[in-house]
């Protein structure tokens, strides 16, 4: 069972009590975008075999919006962060490289 | 190939079965293929034997990376149905289920092909007007279904409660002529026919690698070497990601797991499928006598092939409501594979970026089904070039246009 610490109250989350938002950073195209970025923007995913950045909220919970890093061939949860962000903290993408020495980086 | 009958049996029964040999062979890979499947699954195995029938291409290679049919055909609950809203997705179940029919004798091996009926019940108004709505686009599609009453669903399964404190059964789509069929001998009769018209099915053979010059597929790194090829097909389901990132592309969809639980044996009560949307549950019983149960997909990206045990729980809740006596039945077995789930949740059969290079995937939660009618569109898009009627609509193209083959309204979770 998955288990995620909510960067807002603290709380370690399991899974019924979260509900997940799939893919983070995602770059949000509005009216006026090209096909091709409203495409992008709606429909295309990395979906990566390894390190994964996500949104879940913690909706049984304090009910906010939050991101993680997880690794989709094992499952484990390399730490959580705040949504009030566009990339992931320095600090867990070095720890993450440090785990995952083959991973190509945060792109 | 030696032809399967109940004469080759009475035979082989005279010479203590001594006689069968292998029903396909295990070659080394060539160096170079006419065209290179990557993925001996349903789909794959499919496509290749269609391509061989209907278009004379035998120079074929299909590369799996662990065991012929040990993915996601190995791993489902096998019901076979064409009950959808939209006419695309209509028009290619409806032929896979109608090759399905023929396919034992097409293939000259029992796939035990069981039009048992399957029935999707509805349990909330909405379903009521959702499924009707679909009856009646069948209509239209050619497709026999019908929106039955409370009463003719309790007569066809007895050992339902439709009477049930949360969600009463209100009726249901029946389709009479949908059912299920032996996964497994799916696979084998298709490989067993590919490598008759001396196809090479390597088996452990894991793609590393794709080939490319000029924007053309030029071939494949492999584990067991190099392979060049005119055309690749990639039919990897659960990996179509891994694949496209190889070749330089990238898809929308996502990899996501689904599970299924199989009970212990018990005698014969249940003749038909039934699909419970609304709660979340699928169950058949098999010939064995054990009840195939199927749920609800993870809705986290996942490759472990293993999901949430609270979907486990949730399906089997909402099955103990609707079937009363299997409370006290025993689960056996229980697996996870890794379904890729598109955007439209329709699958995508189509070209790619990368020249003479074919995808067929994002079959999501409904590939077992559509086996035969995506390896017969698959086939012909493939030897081509070029779209056929039947996979006209599946192209990749269409997340550019919005021209969506919009069906996650019109099959929920069952897909």
């Amino acid at each position: 069972m998955l288990i995620f610490e909510c960067p807002y109250c603290g709380v370690k989350a399991e899974e019924t009590e979260l509900h997940a938002g799939g893919e983070a950073h995602l770059t949000r195209h509005g009216a006026g975008a090209s096909d091709d970025d409203l495409k992008s923007y709606l429909f295309m995913r990395k979906n990566p075999k390894g390190v994964h950045f996500e949104r879940w909220q913690h909706a049984n919970g304090c009910g906010k919006w939050f991101h993680a890093a997880r690794c989709t061939m094992t499952l484990e949860v390399f730490g959580t962060y705040s949504a009030q962000t566009f990339e992931p903290p320095a600090e867990l993408v070095k720890k993450i490289k440090k785990k995952r020495p083959d991973w190509e980086g945060w792109t | 190939m030696r032809r399967y009958s109940a004469f080759a049996v009475a035979r082989e029964a005279l010479r203590y079965n001594k006689g069968w040999g292998r029903a396909w062979r295990a070659p080394q890979p060539k160096k170079h293929y006419d065209v290179v499947i990557v993925g001996a699954g349903g789909h794959g195995l499919a496509t290749a034997y269609y391509l061989g029938k209907n278009f004379g291409i035998t120079n074929v290679a299909i590369l799996e990376k662990g065991w012929l049919g040990g993915g996601n055909t190995g791993r489902n609950t096998t019901i076979i149905r064409s009950n959808y809203l939209q006419d695309p997705s209509a028009a290619i179940y409806e032929k896979a289920r109608g090759l399905y029919e023929t396919m034992s004798q097409d293939l000259n091996m029992n796939v035990m092909f069981s039009p048992r009926g399957v029935m999707m019940l509805a349990q909330t108004q909405h379903e009521i007007r959702g499924f009707q709505r679909t009856a009646q686009a069948n209509a239209f599609q050619g497709v026999k279904t019908e929106f039955i009453s409370a009463q003719r669903v309790k007569q066809l399964v007895p050992i339902m409660n439709v009477d049930g404190p949360r969600y009463p059964v209100l009726g249901a789509l029946w389709q009479e002529r949908a059912g299920t069929a032996r996964h497994d001998a799916v696979a084998w009769a298709y490989a067993r026919a590919c490598s008759d018209m001396g196809m090479d099915i390597i088996q452990k053979c894991e793609v590393t690698a794709v080939n490319q010059s000029g924007g053309q597929v030029t071939g494949v790194e492999t584990t067991r070497g190099a392979i060049s090829c005119k055309k690749l097909a990639i039919l990897v389901a659960g990996n179509s990601g891994d694949l496209a990132r190889m070749a330089g592309f990238r898809l929308p969809m996502e990899s996501v797991a689904l599970q299924a639980l199989v009970s212990e044996p018990i005698k014969p009560c249940l003749d038909v499928v039934v699909m419970a949307n609304t709660v979340h549950g699928y169950i058949s019983q098999s010939d064995k006598g054990e009840f195939v149960i199927g749920g609800g997909t993870d809705m986290y990206n996942n490759y472990t092939q293993r999901g949430s045990f609270h979907h486990i729980e949730e399906t089997v809740r909402a099955l103990v409501e609707t079937f009363p006596m299997i409370s006290r039945m025993k689960m056996m077995r229980q697996w996870g594979g890794i379904v890729d789930v598109t955007g439209d949740r329709s699958p995508i059969i189509s070209k790619t970026p990368l020249g003479n290079c074919f995808i067929n995937g994002g079959w999501g939660t409904g590939g077992f089904k559509s086996i035969p009618g995506s390896g017969w569109g698959m086939a012909e898009l493939v030897a081509k070039g070029e779209h056929g009627p039947l996979t006209a609509e599946f192209g990749l193209d269409r997340f550019n246009e919005g021209r969506f083959i919009d069906e996650s309204v019109a099959a929920g979770v069952a897909h």
